[in-house]
């Protein structure tokens, strides 16, 4: 048994919540250096040129790169062997978020009440999700998840008939109709197979792959660059001006599902696809 | 080669605007985003007088970050315009000449912008650092309870913005598509 106080806890998660905002993950560098230097369209190449001279900026000054800094989205994988001490797990993220949110001069963007619509004032409280793990480490990732690019992602309940050109078709049309709104390049994060709200939470942990890591299913690893290369003769280009680069990645994760259903889940993440991560 | 223009946008300006033209603004912009365009439509509605200056003016689509300490705002760069096209044609009426922001717009806003001699530009969505770095001032001009949605008003300078809907409605969104697909036949 491995004993864990929420003080590094409420530690961890701010330290989480500034460094995903101000540092760009290095993948994700990456792959904007890339889409940059196969760009052949002048517009194009100068938005994502202006994006890494962003990047840089925020790193060197300790700003967020995006004004968003985004809900905390928290992925918790817990030991079975971890006990947790010193109070509510649950509080500890939450005051965790708080306290980055307010030292680290990021935007409070979350209201108490989605139709009342008063901010909470300290970006409190997080998205969690627990998965209870082998082994005695807890791990935490981070993904502050901006607002522009939540709007435009969708999710549909497919009929297993619809197969995998209905997949195709359907994540192919949400990126049609973002367009320019998510802030492309984005990132197309896919869940597909669970239940309704299986299939979304899969997305969403597809955003927080490395963008250099394909799905270990070969099947799913060449849909996944099949896709890349269809968003990316769309034509939408960076900021929607036009252009190659459209996405930077499709990443897919699935899940059994039921006999009767075929759920496709798509979360768009825009080029500031932020993620962090820390092991206790 | 970036075009320069200097606040306040009169009507002779908009018209010398191009859609996919690059542009630095320079001089005095607001900020508004979905809260205060609800309160700013409210006062037309009850016929009270608007806060700030529309006549000529740019509104800039945009809730900052805090400002850390001796810097004049945070990182600021645009959010998507499409939540403020119920209100924009009200304010198009009254005067407003620009709109600074990311994404598409409604027909509805684009008419009434050919209607008006108006012009929208869009910034780098995500590219918010460098944004922040052309705000030279930053003074709270109303709602100060909407937190970082408040109106302020801004002094810029060279704001890097792109024109995507011109005052003929052409529309870059379109245009700098069918171009780029052209390119590949």
């Amino acid at each position: 048994m491995k004993e864990i106080h929420v003080n590094s806890i409420i530690d961890s998660i701010k330290k989480l919540c500034i460094d995903s905002n101000y540092y760009l993950p290095e993948d994700v560098k990456n792959a904007i250096l890339n889409a940059s230097s196969n760009e052949t369209w002048p517009m194009a190449k100068d938005i994502l040129d202006k994006i890494l001279v962003n990047v840089d900026i925020s790193r060197e000054e300790n700003v967020p790169m995006c004004q968003d800094t985004g809900m905390a989205c928290v992925f918790l994988k817990i030991g079975q062997e971890v006990h947790i001490t010193g109070g509510s797990l649950e509080e500890a993220i939450n005051e965790g978020v708080r306290r980055g949110y307010n030292e680290g001069y990021l935007r409070k963007s979350v209201v108490r009440d989605p139709i009342v619509r008063e901010n909470t004032g300290d970006n409190a409280p997080a998205v969690i999700y627990y998965d209870i793990v082998p082994g005695d480490n807890l791990i935490i990732t981070l993904a502050p998840k901006g607002f522009g690019s939540e709007n435009m992602s969708q999710i549909k309940m497919l009929k297993p008939a619809d197969g995998i050109e209905g997949v195709k078709d359907f994540i192919l049309n949400v990126v049609k109709e973002a367009g320019p709104n998510p802030c492309p390049p984005m990132v197309v994060g896919v869940g597909i197979g669970g239940t309704f709200d299986r299939a979304a939470v899969l997305a969403k942990k597809a955003l927080v792959r490395p963008l250099s890591r394909r799905n270990e299913d070969p099947f799913y690893s060449s849909l996944e660059k099949e896709l890349l290369k269809k968003i990316n003769l769309l034509g939408i280009g960076p900021q929607g001006f036009g252009g190659r680069t459209t996405a930077l990645a499709v990443n897919i994760e699935t899940f059994p599902t039921h006999i009767a259903g075929l759920p496709v889940a798509v979360n768009i993440n825009c080029h500031v696809t932020r993620h962090s991560e820390i092991v206790l | 080669m970036d075009k320069v223009i200097h606040t306040p946008l009169t009507e002779e300006k908009v018209r010398g605007l191009k859609a996919g033209d690059k542009v630095l603004i320079s001089g005095v912009i607001y900020t508004a985003r979905d809260a205060a365009h609800k309160k700013l439509v409210k006062l037309l509605d009850y016929n009270k007088k608007l806060p700030i200056e529309i006549e000529d003016a740019i509104i800039y689509y945009v809730g900052p970050s805090p400002a850390k300490p001796g810097n004049v705002i945070g990182s600021a760069g645009p959010t998507t315009s499409y939540r403020m096209d119920p209100y924009a044609p009200r304010l198009l009426d009254k005067g407003l000449k620009g709109m600074i922001g990311k994404g598409t717009r409604s027909e509805a806003v684009i008419e009434s912008m050919k209607k008006n001699c108006a012009v929208y530009f869009a910034a780098i969505g995500g590219a918010a650092a460098l944004m922040g770095k052309s705000i030279k001032k930053s003074e709270l001009v109303a709602y100060e309870d909407l937190g970082s949605e408040a109106i302020r008003r801004l002094e810029v300078e060279n704001l890097p913005v792109v024109v995507v809907v011109d005052f003929y409605g052409n529309n870059l969104y379109e245009i700098g598509q069918r171009e780029y697909l052209e390119s590949l036949k």
